[in-house]
């Protein structure tokens, strides 16, 4: 029980303190603290990637043993994992290792290496084609919400139509004084709700990180009492 | 020819006269002296609330600066290089010299330069000074101050309620829906997707998604439900886990409890949502809850659970991403009302109590806002001329700076 509640609030308790009083404090010895917390985050953060590999390997190993629906693509789920595990391993993650240069006799200390490459010709034209999917839909999510079904609809319809067509230079054309319009719908009416939301959302980050340290909240630890 | 000789006497003379007039200017020394008085004028002092590191100089007296330049030099004492930092052209100025060590001596010298790019002899400005490390940012007091307070108030409430006073919290629908949603997910007979945002532990709205995940996983075991929590960092999902393994110890279904439906999925962030999304296609959950922050990834994954039909609700103190989740979501739990879902949901007295705390201080500030607004409005219509009004002004301006 003390490993697993007291220990853990006593840690949050003391380094919650500690750190709020080191913002406070620009003395050298308080950056140290600081770095030297950001340092063990770093050494933590490390550490948890293994824990990562284990529930990936664990969970697709279980999926290709049931022969769940779709269990091939858990077999290139772990080719793809230990593949790049072993080209940064062996082909470095920067710059080749000499490893690397022994194996393959024209590869320079300039080249990209097998990783990088990945990354860059794998990983990267991925994530964009994910990326370009919101274009799609922002469209289609506009679409339903710019319905005037109701008065608060109509209004967000109106507004978006003349924030879109403030936007652009079709709307400068229409109207000389559009884009104030617009500069002056996101200036004021748009950020005076943001800020309202934002105190909001700090008080209550304020409110939870005071509960964490106090203790009061623990839910987080597991188990609500 | 008698035309000719006096055009090329006129075309001589101009010629003198440009070129004298050129030589003078040029031979005219701007600036050459560089008395006490005029160093009188340069300031150098240890900048304060700093960790030591820093050095400002600056001069207030308005040079003209057209017909010279100042050099700025800097030499450690005891040291004989001299480092130029600027050259400065317009007066008054301020340099904050920066990198420097509070166990180091400090120099520092002008020098002026003339519109022909003569130098004058350095000139020291101040006696060797050292950057000195500061213990308090005496700048954040109020903020210090605010922060106490806000604690001290928590306390009292929190006290207050150990003691038995009731206290009103207002509806929260997208918080009141969540039992409707699991229990929708238990009669469809499918899973209940649980995304706990796509943040670090590090990061406070994730916390509140745990603290959320908590209840809702008790009522998912309750209803023997299966629940999935794919994660996008290693150590949210370690605390998911503990969070979800707890719950249904408490609700007595410890053996429903499956460690493979909480796992991690990737680091990446549009690789995360793919995943989530063909989560989403594949097991086609009843009921999704996206809480926590999220990016731009908010409308990929939201408008993929809102095409399999499945009851979504949504929560993000990401001011961006609220209206993606407005328009995809059934119910958005906006800003605050995320950091107040824990208390909301458990209703144990002791988290009402900082719930109510949030509200007052909410209230304060709405005060100090309109106070602020109404001064302002009277100070523009009687021209600023009354004294308290604008001692009341620049009280609350520096509150808001600080």
């Amino acid at each position: 029980m003390f490993i697993r509640r007291t220990l853990p609030l006593l840690v949050s308790a003391i380094f919650g303190v500690a750190l709020i009083f080191q913002f406070f404090i620009p003395h050298p010895a308080s950056k140290s603290f600081y770095n030297m917390m950001l340092d063990w985050l770093i050494i933590v953060s490390a550490f948890t990637y293994l824990i990562a590999v284990q529930s990936t390997v664990e969970l697709h190993i279980t999926k290709i043993k049931r022969k769940v629906e779709g269990w091939q693509y858990s077999i290139i789920v772990l080719v793809s994992l230990f593949v790049t595990a072993l080209l940064g391993i062996f082909g470095g993650a920067f710059m080749p290792t000499t490893l690397w240069m022994k194996i393959f006799h024209n590869v320079k200390p300039t080249d990209t290496t097998p990783l990088m490459y990945t990354y860059l010709y794998m990983q990267m034209p991925m994530q964009s084609t994910i990326f370009s999917l919101l274009a799609f839909y922002m469209a289609s999510a506009a679409f339903r919400s710019f319905r005037a079904r109701s008065f608060d609809a109509t209004l967000l319809l109106i507004t978006a139509g003349i924030v879109t067509i403030g936007r652009v230079p079709l709307g400068e054309f229409i109207y000389k004084g559009l884009p104030d319009v617009v500069e002056w719908i996101l200036k004021y009416p748009n950020m005076a709700a943001q800020r309202g939301i934002l105190i909001g959302v700090q008080l209550g980050i304020i409110a939870t990180s005071i509960k964490i340290i106090l203790g009061i909240e623990r839910k987080y630890l597991g188990g609500g009492k | 020819m008698k035309s000719k000789i006096l055009f090329f006497i006129f075309i001589l003379l101009s010629f003198f006269f440009i070129f004298s007039q050129n030589l003078t200017q040029t031979d005219q020394k701007l600036f050459t002296p560089v008395d006490s008085t005029v160093l009188k004028n340069f300031i150098v002092r240890d900048v304060g609330n700093d960790d030591g590191t820093r050095i400002e100089v600056f001069c207030n007296f308005p040079f003209d600066g057209k017909n010279f330049t100042l050099k700025l030099y800097r030499k450690e004492s005891g040291d004989s290089n001299f480092k130029m930092l600027k050259t400065i052209k317009s007066f008054p100025f301020k340099i904050v010299d920066e990198g420097l060590f509070s166990d180091k001596k400090y120099e520092y010298y002008i020098s002026f330069v003339d519109s022909m790019g003569g130098e004058s002899e350095k000139c020291i400005i101040n006696q060797p000074i050292s950057p000195k490390p500061d213990l308090f940012k005496t700048d954040k007091t109020i903020l210090l101050l605010m922060i106490i307070i806000y604690t001290v108030v928590i306390i009292l409430l929190v006290e207050s309620v150990r003691k038995g006073k009731e206290l009103f919290v207002r509806k929260i629908s997208g918080l009141d829906t969540l039992d409707e949603a699991v229990g929708r997910a238990t009669e469809m007979g499918r899973p209940v997707l649980y995304v706990p945002g796509s943040s670090t532990m590090s990061d406070i709205a994730t916390i509140a998604s745990l603290n959320i995940l908590g209840p809702v996983a008790k009522k998912i075991a309750e209803y023997e439900t299966k629940l999935i929590v794919p994660n996008r960092d290693p150590i949210v999902m370690t605390v998911a886990k503990e969070v979800v393994k707890e719950s249904y110890s408490e609700a007595g279904r410890p053996d429903a409890y499956n460690d493979n439906d909480i796992f991690f999925l990737t680091d990446s962030q549009f690789g995360y949502a793919a995943a989530v999304s063909g989560i989403m296609t594949r097991e086609k959950p009843a009921t999704n809850l996206l809480l926590g922050m999220f990016w731009a990834e908010s409308l990929i994954m939201a408008e993929a659970g809102n095409t399999t039909g499945a009851i979504q609700i949504a929560g993000t103190d990401a001011v961006t991403q609220l209206p993606f989740f407005i328009t995809s979501c059934d119910y958005t739990i906006i800003g605050e009302e995320l950091y107040a879902a824990s208390a909301y949901l458990s209703r144990e007295p002791l988290l009402l109590g900082t719930l109510k705390a949030q509200d007052y201080f909410k209230g304060l500030i709405i005060i100090i806002l309109t106070l602020y607004f109404l001064i302002l409005i009277i100070s523009l219509i009687t021209g600023g001329n009354i004294t308290i009004l604008k001692n009341i002004m620049e009280f609350l301006r520096f509150i808001f700076k600080s």
